[in-house]
């Protein structure tokens, strides 16, 4: 417990966080870089056609990523929240601010590869299909939190709207979920299981696997970018920020 | 490699026009995300320097030394 609340403590602190993230940012961003590229060379050339959709499945390996990132990040962003309402830290806020932009782009990214993945599949660029418009409304969710941020003069009255919507949008996680179980319709069930064999071929999984680890590292780097960008904005006049600047040409 | 040549993989059977689309779509979409806030960041940088420039000069140089360029012959 004492554990968890020196990491609190130090991630609560900004200029912690800005010498933390300037150290992996250098290794983590071409890193992320290298390995969204890697997955989707295999994803597109190297992985076998799909006996059944031929080669339209491999947007597999970039709609899947964005939308299991999508999600992820939806949490990161009501426990944002939480931290913000229960603890009041300043630094939960800067966290929420910087989440919501990559949730939409994520969530948008997996509406838009999906449904040019519906067109030679399905037959139809958009179905109001339960999975589809499930996630439309995480869209909005994510807009909206962007939105309400800028919609007050009070910094923490935004946060606390924002903090508030994010945590009654959690409602939304477990129907997105489990509607393609509960409304069976043209979206496929899940392919990759925790329990049991999954429904995709090794060929196939390893270079989904590789992209799904590649999003959510992309997911922390535009998030620490974000963050760093918010604090050099909102710190500009605090000394520990000019000291770390005034150093450099 | 599944294709056998650059052509076939452009068209992929037919479906390279939609796979392809995606691929890109997403690449346009991700390279925003990670250049916007590095640009912010660094034109804030900028700006703070700046701001620490002008606040040194105007503390080191008084207003008697300034313009002061009196030839030393």
């Amino acid at each position: 417990m004492s554990n968890m609340w020196s990491i609190i403590h130090k991630f609560g602190s900004p200029p912690w966080f800005y010498d933390f993230t300037q150290r992996w940012l250098r290794w983590l961003l071409p890193i992320t870089v290298l390995l969204l590229l890697a997955g989707s060379v295999w994803g597109l050339l190297f992985a076998p056609p799909d006996f059944r959709q031929g080669n339209s499945y491999r947007i597999i390996f970039i709609h899947v990523p964005a939308a299991v990132v999508a999600l992820a990040g939806y949490y990161a962003l009501a426990f944002a929240g939480l931290v913000s309402l229960v603890w009041k830290i300043k630094m939960a806020d800067t966290a929420m601010r910087a989440i919501a932009p990559i949730g939409a782009a994520l969530t948008f990214i997996a509406l838009a590869t999906g449904s040019i993945w519906g067109k030679p599949t399905w037959g139809a660029w958009w179905v109001w299909d339960a999975r589809i418009t499930s996630m439309l409304l995480l869209l909005f969710l994510y807009l909206g939190v962007m939105a309400l941020f800028e919609a007050y003069e009070n910094r923490a009255t935004a946060a606390k709207a924002c903090a508030v919507l994010s945590l009654v949008g959690t409602v939304n996680i477990p129907i997105i979920y489990k509607s393609v179980d509960w409304w069976y319709s043209l979206h496929q069930p899940a392919s990759i299981k925790f329990t049991g064999e999954s429904a995709i071929d090794a060929s196939m999984l390893y270079p989904l696997l590789l992209n799904i680890g590649a999003f959510y590292l992309l997911f922390a780097v535009v998030v620490m970018l974000n963050m760093r960008a918010e604090l050099l904005s909102d710190y500009r006049t605090a000394s520990w920020l000019q000291q770390r600047l005034g150093g450099q040409p | 490699m599944a294709f056998s040549s650059f052509n076939e993989a452009l068209a992929m059977a037919g479906h390279g026009p939609y796979v392809w689309a995606a691929y890109l779509l997403t690449a346009a979409v991700l390279a925003v995300l990670v250049v916007t806030p590095m640009r912010r960041a660094r034109l804030s940088r900028e700006q703070i320097q700046a701001e620490l420039r002008r606040l040194s000069a105007t503390a080191t140089t008084s207003p008697i030394e300034e313009g002061d360029h009196a030839p030393h012959t």
